[in-house]
Parts: structure tokens; C-alpha cells; sequence
């Protein structure tokens, strides 16, 4: 990254920094008090009790906590693969080609990511209890809501978010590269596959990060669309506070938070090397002077 | 548990009138002010249709099961060990999900194959589940322990002869305090809350419920007046109360009333008593020191109770279920881990000694049961507490 021109100096750079050492406590001065009671011997939150690992013995023993985390976390899998494979075709779609009605399928995408959270867990939960209905009826089967009707509807808004994250990978890609790629007699797949893929590549993984935390982190729309047997982290934790708030919540919410850093550095460090790389991704090694010298 | 129950029966209105609309851009400004109760039964007659119909009681033998058990419960109100104990007893196995609200079960249960065998909704939303026939009728014969109910709390306004539902667990709404700086010579009243004289010496040493009805409902029995009274102007009189209160309030606190009473920020705390009866004794002194009861001149109670959902999968191992834990040395684990009353009379030659105190403790609902009133859905009037309660908080 190239310096900015104006540097600022006295005064203005010292209120700047101010500002954004408040901005940064704001943020995160809340994170460390709930790390630091997490160890607190103490019932209460925010009574220093002294330390104590028992919250999080407590919560490796805590066996409904424990399969809360895996029905999240195979939720969170299968949405982040579905989503990610359909949300980008769907961005290639609308990026690439030209099509009747295009408009209104651009609008309809955006349309889950504005929808209030509410409104999307009633509709789920109408569109299941009536489709579990049908489907029963034809085909005799005894359906019922759970993991499967989860993941569907965390699909169903995973896709929107993947896909504008990837448009906006692609809206920024020379799209001459691609067209270099056919002249030179790739076929349509050679080409996504060596040329476009690996540009949006970025896009992709920070869409699939995405997906993955929207999955974890949902509490309404998972309300409304579980059954019996899968109860996810967010809705299991929701629960327990209505029983009062003790430290064993703190320690469930650390290690949620150093999984969700963990994925954070993950992202950052994807991007880094979606931005290190060369203008021309991994192109067979015969084709691509040719394709550098019309990028040129 | 006891939570924000109240100030739900309103909220209830938008997942159903939300679900009426069934699409696109509602806002919380379509909930009517009516509660939840009429509005509902249109949605789960459309998606009702084949199962719902006529509401025949389930054909079941005693201990018949006839599939897995899923529990739909609020959170840690089982020990999870004796759920497995049921499932290896009959061999099947038992799952339960739990909610935070009985607004948040209502919706799931209503539109239909929720696939829940037994739900655990509090005394006023029984009510609404069986106006709208959410609920199935029980079929006694299969529950014999049925018999086993204590007698306060047979014959209850919701559902008098128990045809939807069985009680699981019970407490009430009270004040709490800490001895140690209030001193044991005060009155056994709402006035220690509401009457400036006393309440002046501890100012910013008390807290209410953020709770519309149960802090209103408190200034209601201190009035002398029903806590579920629909007379503005009785209203008005409790509003002006809890207003004046206000001043010496150190919060309006509802998730952590009794966790401040034990960490010494408050001395007054107004609760509910297996929150306060729990925190309490988890500290050094205990009961020397805190002090729990619900004044002379009455407060709440509320009941938490076993149903069936209307389409429950497999109604014979909910019915089963319901009267497993009706047995007495079930119902007294029940109570043991959990620490609410228990409403079952076999399981108190059971109870854990700490608990058995507690419930036995005359002393604790001063002026006895006949002063404890349940908190009923006033309809439309319900809008009125919020607002009073509102302008009350100033």
C-alpha cells in the first residue's frame, strides 16, 4: 500500500490517535472483562471470586452444551459448501452474461440479506410445517423438522451473502483475461477453472467465512426452523440466560470468540495472498506469456 | 425461568399476525394490541387440517411408548441424567431442545409438525394453547400418578381438571433481603418497597422487576386491589406508586435481581423464588443472612405445566413421560436439581432438606395460598399495563 500524501502532524495527529484508542477500548474492553471473568470463582458475573478454570471444566463436562456445538457446527459446514458453490454461480451468472429479467433476479437476490430476521424465521417456519404437510402425504414418509430444515433455511440466506461478496471480486477482475483465455481456445471451463477461479478466489473464501459465521451466529431463524434434537449453540446459550448469567456463560462465549478470531486470521491471511498474487493466477505454462503480454 | 413472561403476552401478537401476513415487510407496528389468544387459530387451521380435527384423547395403556421422546423445555429445568434414566428404562431415547420463552414456543407448536412429544408452557399460555386447541386433551387412564398431585394445585383457573395439562414445577414472586442491612425487625410487607417512611433508609438499595405486570402486580396487592385488575383507574393508582418508588430504586432489574442482592449492591430485592431461594444459597451465610418471602398483602405465583402438542408424534410416550415424573421419587429429582416447587405431594418425603425448608417454611408466603393470585391475560387491557409501567419508569 502506497503512503498516503498528507501525514497528519501535531495537534490533529494526536486527537486521531486519541480517538482511535477510545474507538479500540469501545470495541474491545468488553471482550477482555468477559476473558477475565470467565476465571472468576464466583456465581456472579462481575464479582471477582478469584481464579478459577472451573467454568470451563464445567463446560467440557457440560454434555448439552457439547452437542449444541456439534449440531452448530455440522449446520455451519453443510451451509458454508451449499452456499458458497451456489452463491458464486449465481454471481457468475449475473456479472458475465446478459439475460431476460436479469434486473429482477439482481433484486430478488438482495432481497434475503434485507428482510428483518423475523420475518424470514415465520416464513421458514410456515414453509416447512406446510411442506413437511405435503411431502408426508405424497410420498408417506415421516419427515419432521431438525438438522436437515436448519441448514436449508441457513442456505437459503447464506447464498445472498456469498454472492455479493464474490460480484464485487468480480465486478473489480479485468474481464479481458477471460476473453484472452478463449481466444486462445480454452474452453468455457478451462477457463473459469484457471483463469476466473483463481481471481475471485479471495471473494470466495471471505463469502465462505461469511456464510460460516452467519450459520454459527443465528439464533431467530434457527428457533423457527429446529425440531427435535437440534438445538444450536446460540439458541442453547439464549436459553440459559434466562436462568441468570454466570461465568460458565463467559467461558462458552471465550471459546466461541477464539474460534471466531481464529477464522478471522484465517480470512486476512487468505486475502493477503489473493492480493500477493500475480495479475495472472496459475495459468498453464505455455499460455500465459500470451495472456500478460494482451494484459499489458 | 421466570423471566420476561409478561411483557410477552404483547410480543406474542407479532410472530402471529407476522405469520398472517406471511410475507414481506412487517413491522412490529402490525402487532394488534389484542394478545395472542383468538388470532392464532387461522394459521393452525390452515396447516392443522388432516392432524388437527376432532382432539380424541390419545389410545394409550400405561408405561405404553410407542417411540422417542422429544422434550421441548426451558433450559436446565431437567437434569439431562434423568432424561437418559427414562430413555434406558423404556428403551428409547429422549432428546430435548429447549426455549427462552413461551412466546418463542407458541409459533412452533402452532404451525404444526413442530415434532415435540411434550412442551412445558407456564399457567396463562395453556390457556391460549387450548383456546386454540395447540394442545391435546390427556388421557387420564394413562397417567395414574395423576394422584399424586398436591392439593393446591388441583382445581387451577387455567385448566381446573387437568384435561390438557399437569403442573411441573411452580414458585412465586416475593421480595428478598439481606438481613444484615435492613436488620430482621421489618414489616412483612410491600411497604418496606412502596411506603417512603421505610423505604427512604435504603435508597438506591432496592430493585423491581422490569416486568409490567409483576411490578405493577405487586403495587396492585399493596393497593389492596386484584393483580389482574382491568380498572384504569385502580391502574393508575399502582402507576403512581411505582413512580414514586422509583426514586429509591437502584434498577428496575429482572435477569440479575438476585445476583445483585448477594453481591451487596442491593439490600431490597423484589424476584422471583427459585432464582432468589437458589442464589441465596449458594452464599456462605444463606438463609442466617437473606431472607425471602411474599408480603402479607399477597403477590404472584405462576406454574410451569406438562401438555402434548396437538400432532405430537408419539402421544402414548408423552403421556408415559408425564406420568414418570408424576411419581414420587421422580418429581422429587425433578425439584432436587432444579430447586422450584414441586406440585407433586409424593415426591416431598424425597426432597433434599435445604429445599423441604424452604417450602415448608410457613413464614415464606406470609400471608398463606389463598394470598397468592396467577398472573391471567387481561385481552386488550394488557397494553394498558405496558404503558402504565412505562410512564411509570419515567
Amino acid at each position: 500500500m502506497s503512503d498516503s500524501t498528507a501525514r497528519p502532524r501535531g495537534k490533529t495527529k494526536w486527537l486521531l490517535s486519541a480517538n482511535a484508542v477510545a474507538v479500540y477500548l469501545f470495541f474491545y474492553a468488553p471482550i477482555i472483562l468477559l476473558f477475565v471473568f470467565s476465571f472468576s470463582d464466583n456465581r456472579n458475573v462481575g464479582t471477582w471470586g478469584g481464579f478459577t478454570l472451573g467454568w470451563y471444566r464445567d463446560f467440557a463436562d457440560n454434555e448439552p452444551i457439547q452437542d449444541a456445538i456439534w449440531v452448530s457446527l455440522r449446520v455451519a459446514f453443510i451451509t458454508t459448501v451449499v452456499s458458497v458453490v451456489l452463491g458464486t454461480m449465481a454471481a457468475l451468472a449475473l456479472e458475465r452474461f446478459k439475460f431476460r429479467g436479469q434486473r429482477v433476479f439482481d433484486a430478488l437476490l438482495y432481497l434475503p440479506i434485507i428482510i428483518p430476521d423475523v420475518t424470514m424465521a415465520v416464513m421458514m417456519l410456515l414453509f416447512f410445517s406446510q411442506g413437511l404437510d405435503i411431502v408426508n402425504g405424497l410420498f408417506g414418509t415421516q419427515a419432521g423438522k431438525g438438522l436437515t430444515t436448519i441448514t436449508l433455511s441457513h442456505i437459503a440466506f447464506c447464498i445472498s451473502f456469498v454472492s455479493v461478496v464474490v460480484r464485487a471480486r468480480l465486478n473489480g477482475m479485468d474481464d479481458r483475461l477471460e476473453e484472452a483465455a478463449l481466444d486462445l481456445y480454452a474452453t468455457r471451463w478451462k477457463t473459469f477453472r484457471h483463469v476466473t477461479l483463481p481471481l475471485i478466489a479471495p471473494g470466495v473464501a471471505g463469502g465462505a467465512l461469511l456464510a460460516l459465521t452467519l450459520s454459527l451466529d443465528d439464533v431467530v431463524v434457527t428457533q423457527f426452523a429446529a425440531g427435535p434434537g437440534s438445538t444450536t449453540l446460540p439458541v442453547y446459550v439464549f436459553g440459559l440466560i434466562r436462568r441468570g448469567v454466570t461465568p460458565l456463560i463467559n467461558a462458552v462465549s471465550v471459546v466461541m470468540l477464539a474460534a471466531s478470531i481464529l477464522l478471522v486470521l484465517l480470512s486476512v491471511l487468505l486475502q493477503r495472498r489473493g492480493d500477493n498474487a500475480p495479475a495472472a493466477p496459475a495459468v498453464p505454462a505455455g499460455e500465459q506469456p500470451s495472456v500478460n503480454t494482451i494484459n499489458q | 425461568m421466570r423471566t420476561t413472561r409478561r411483557r410477552a403476552i404483547q410480543l406474542a401478537a407479532i410472530p402471529l399476525s407476522l405469520a398472517l401476513v406471511a410475507s414481506a415487510c412487517g413491522s412490529d407496528d402490525d402487532s394488534s394490541s389484542s394478545g395472542g389468544d383468538t388470532s392464532g387459530t387461522d394459521v393452525s387451521g390452515t396447516s392443522g387440517g388432516d392432524s388437527g380435527g376432532d382432539m380424541d384423547t390419545a389410545e394409550c395403556a400405561v408405561d405404553e411408548v410407542d417411540g422417542d421422546l422429544a422434550l421441548f423445555n426451558w433450559a436446565e429445568y431437567i437434569d439431562p441424567d434423568q432424561l437418559q434414566e427414562f430413555a434406558d428404562e423404556y428403551g428409547i431415547s429422549a432428546t430435548m431442545d429447549v426455549y427462552d420463552s413461551n412466546e418463542a414456543m407458541l409459533p412452533q407448536i402452532q404451525a404444526g409438525n413442530s415434532g415435540y412429544d411434550v412442551i412445558v408452557p407456564s399457567d396463562y399460555m395453556v390457556s391460549i394453547m387450548t383456546a386454540g386447541e395447540f394442545i391435546q386433551p390427556l388421557n387420564q387412564d394413562a397417567i395414574p400418578n395423576l394422584a399424586n398431585l398436591a392439593t393446591e394445585f388441583q382445581g387451577l383457573p387455567y385448566d381446573p381438571d387437568n384435561t390438557y395439562s399437569v403442573p411441573y414445577q411452580a414458585g412465586t414472586t416475593g421480595l428478598a433481603v439481606d438481613t444484615e442491612v435492613v436488620g430482621t425487625d421489618f414489616p412483612r410487607s410491600w411497604s418496606i418497597v412502596f411506603d417512603p417512611e421505610f423505604a427512604d433508609q435504603f435508597g438506591g438499595q432496592i430493585s423491581l422487576l422490569n416486568d409490567p405486570r409483576e411490578t405493577l402486580g405487586a403495587a396492585l396487592k399493596y393497593l389492596g386491589y386484584s393483580l389482574n385488575t382491568t380498572s384504569q383507574e385502580e391502574l393508575d393508582q399502582a402507576r403512581d406508586l411505582v413512580s414514586s418508588a422509583s426514586g429509591n430504586l437502584a434498577a428496575f432489574n429482572t435477569d440479575s435481581a438476585d445476583e445483585l442482592l448477594t453481591s451487596g449492591e442491593t439490600a431490597i430485592a423484589h424476584g422471583f423464588s427459585g432464582d432468589m431461594f437458589t442464589q441465596i444459597l449458594e452464599t456462605d451465610e444463606g438463609t442466617d443472612r437473606y431472607v425471602y418471602f411474599v408480603p402479607e398483602e399477597g403477590g404472584t405465583r405462576w406454574i410451569d405445566n406438562m401438555a402434548i402438542p396437538f400432532d405430537a408424534p408419539h402421544p402414548c410416550t408423552a403421556h408415559t413421560f408425564i406420568n414418570w415424573l408424576m411419581d414420587g421419587e421422580q418429581g422429587a429429582a425433578l425439584a432436587n436439581w432444579n430447586y422450584y416447587t414441586t406440585p407433586n405431594e409424593a415426591a416431598k418425603p424425597f426432597l433434599d432438606e435445604d429445599l423441604l425448608a424452604f417450602l415448608e417454611d410457613p413464614t415464606v408466603i406470609t400471608s398463606g395460598e389463598e394470598s397468592l393470585e396467577l398472573i391471567v391475560d387481561t385481552g386488550d387491557f394488557e397494553i394498558n399495563y405496558s404503558d402504565a409501567f412505562i410512564e411509570a419508569k419515567g
